[in-house]
């Protein structure tokens, strides 16, 4: 079975054994109450000690220094002292910020829409077509795939050193732009979810098989590209190394790297180390990070679905 | 005969026409680098212009490359082990009841993966510094009463783990959940009639059956942990604890930008492919996980 199909069957199943068991269990074993207590703060500690340092996160910058050393940890400061620090964030280094969220954006749309223009043509090539070299390059996927991307940074960086192109956002956006889970996903889901039918009808049409490509198969493929537009994003956006290897100027950052050179540059994290003119502490450093952190956990809490499905198509098969 | 030929080379100009951005993207910036890797670690700065060994005694010889490898193993010893276990617990016990409660908490085990990289390493500075943390009252009772206390090199490597679990755990349990709802039902309801309780069923039944996604996850973890790179490169800039050479590709990247030595950089990158490409190679080869995909 597909992983997709599993996916669906997942979610469809879900309550109807969830309340049998429930029936069951309260008439045949009282017995398990403290076991389920237990499970039940398992879970709720676990879950607290995810949320906590979130919602942390979330009401630091409405603080100031001092209160956020002297009031309770969880406490709501004001939206005036917020917009103090959003004003002291966008004014340093003459509002590099900006720069640095522009860069980012760049770079990550670059990376996509090469990623799944890239990807999807391959992945159904590899899924519907026979060719001399499919397999080799099947296998390279499969194994660039599940190993990190970060081990070829330094390598990579001799490569473009090489050319020339350090310190350009093509240095990030093309190597970036290889992507071998996005292909590895489109080769499933063209493996698996386009009928072969529908393939022989349009080239019986006399359809070549571009035209048969943009006017049959992507409409249907609309749920893959949402696939691959995430976890591209999510890759890019959070991309450290790469960046922080390749660029140099400080223009160019993304904004992980530019909220590391804010976290080692400025005084905030390690006042102690002498005095400082710049309005740069804990609250404005904490809303540099939220900037960071905030699209992503968007992207996660709305397409929880995607989500859930690209893992377990990483992975889950049966 | 001819005929079919001439179609079936047409076909895969066809399908090569469509492979070929992305075969290029592969070449260029997958098999290129590892290529140039190999090639750049036999030269050496010291004989240019001739081919040895030279880097990779010097890199083994470092002071440095040692003490690397014992904390990234160290690192590895303490997050590999709790993550699996962390997984399997708190997948089991959604697992244990299927419902609106496990889905919803499966989605806020999820949510810390959100915060990765620099931002991480922003975040959870804050959460172990006694002085400003929600959790300063855990901390306190540990011993540790300020951020000196805390970021000491000693404790670098179960900082590192710590942040790692909590921001990796959501994808594993999603995974361990997935491969725990493919058991069929009836296997759990027969050893449930057979008299087995919630702990005989989780250790008897259902762990065995997901053994083969614990194999993948630790394989997948102990290539993303030779990687360490952010965590430590920050946590020294802005602590001092540490090293800019704790890890492997620290010491790579000093050897590349302090030393200017892109032979050694390229040895110890090298040193770090195969180790993952052996990693991979036994995911893709010696698992099932990828057959139907290599066979096809």
């Amino acid at each position: 079975m597909s992983s997709h199909s599993l996916a669906t069957r997942t979610e469809k199943t879900e309550p109807a054994p969830a309340r049998t068991r429930r029936t069951r269990n309260r008439g045949w074993k009282p017995r398990l109450a403290p076991l389920s207590i237990l499970r039940l703060l398992i879970l709720f500690g676990f879950g607290i000690f995810c949320l906590v340092p979130l919602i942390w996160l979330l009401l630091t910058p409405t603080k100031t220094d001092a209160a956020i050393l002297g009031d309770f940890p969880l406490s709501f400061g004001t939206f005036d002292r917020l917009a103090a620090a959003w004003q002291h964030l966008t004014a340093y280094s003459g509002g590099i910020l900006f720069k640095w969220m522009l860069n980012s954006v760049y770079y990550s749309a670059g990376s996509l829409v090469i990623t799944i223009v890239t990807g999807l043509l391959a992945g159904y090539a590899m899924a519907t077509m026979r060719f001399p070299g499919r397999k080799t390059i099947l296998t390279l996927t499969l194994l660039s795939m599940v190993m990190p991307a970060t081990v070829t940074v330094l390598p990579l960086f001799l490569e473009i050193n090489a050319v020339g192109l350090t310190n350009t956002a093509a240095s990030v956006i093309l190597p970036a732009s290889f992507f071998p889970f996005g292909v590895y996903l489109a080769f499933v889901y063209f493996s698996t979810s386009v009928p072969k039918e529908l393939l022989e009808a349009a080239r019986l049409d006399g359809c070549s098989e571009f035209r048969a490509f943009i006017s049959v198969v992507l409409p249907i493929a609309k749920p893959l590209i949402g696939l691959l537009a995430f976890f591209s994003f999510v890759a890019n956006w959070n991309n450290y190394f790469l960046p922080y290897v390749m660029l140099s100027d400080q223009d160019a950052y993304n904004l992980p790297v530019g909220l590391g050179a804010l976290m080692a540059g400025s005084p905030a994290l390690h006042p102690e180390r002498g005095g400082s003119f710049l309005p740069i502490t804990r609250p404005e450093v904490a809303l540099a990070g939220l900037i960071v952190v905030i699209p992503i956990a968007l992207l996660f809490l709305i397409f929880q679905r995607y989500l859930v499905r690209g893992i377990l198509s990483g992975s889950v098969k049966s | 005969m001819t005929t079919s030929r001439r179609a079936a080379a047409r076909s895969s100009a066809t399908a090569w026409a469509f492979t070929a951005p992305y075969a290029l993207l592969l070449l260029a910036f997958g098999v290129a680098p590892a290529v140039y890797a190999i090639y750049e670690s036999f030269t050496s700065a010291k004989n240019p212009g001739s081919l040895g060994l030279d880097s990779y005694a010097m890199v083994l010889h470092d002071f440095r490359f040692w003490p690397a490898i014992g904390n990234v193993a160290l690192f590895m010893v303490i997050w590999i082990p709790v993550m699996v276990c962390g997984t399997i617990l708190l997948a089991l016990l959604l697992h244990e009841r299927v419902g609106r409660l496990s889905s919803t908490m499966r989605l806020i085990f999820f949510l810390p993966g959100a915060v990765t990289g620099s931002a991480a390493v922003l975040l959870w500075y804050f959460m172990l510094d006694p002085q400003v943390s929600p959790f300063a009252p855990a901390l306190h009772a540990m011993g540790l009463h300020n951020s000196i206390d805390v970021f000491t090199s000693s404790h670098l490597a179960p900082i590192f783990a710590l942040v790692a679990f909590i921001t990796g755990v959501g994808q594993w349990i999603v995974v361990m959940f997935g491969a725990l709802q493919g058991i069929p039902e009836e296997l759990i309801e027969s050893a449930k009639l057979d008299g087995a309780g919630p702990f005989g069923t989780a250790l008897l039944i259902k762990l065995p059956l997901i053994r083969k996604y614990v194999i993948y996850m630790m394989i997948l973890a102990f290539a993303a942990a030779l990687q360490i790179f952010v965590e430590p490169s920050l946590f020294y800039s802005i602590t001092q604890s540490g090293s800019a050479w704790w890890s492997l590709n620290q010491l790579g990247f000093a050897f590349a930008f302090g030393q200017g030595d892109f032979a050694q950089a390229a040895t110890v990158s090298v040193i770090l492919l195969v180790l993952s490409a052996a990693a991979a190679l036994f995911l893709v080869f010696r698992t099932d996980f990828f057959k139907t995909e290599v066979e096809s």
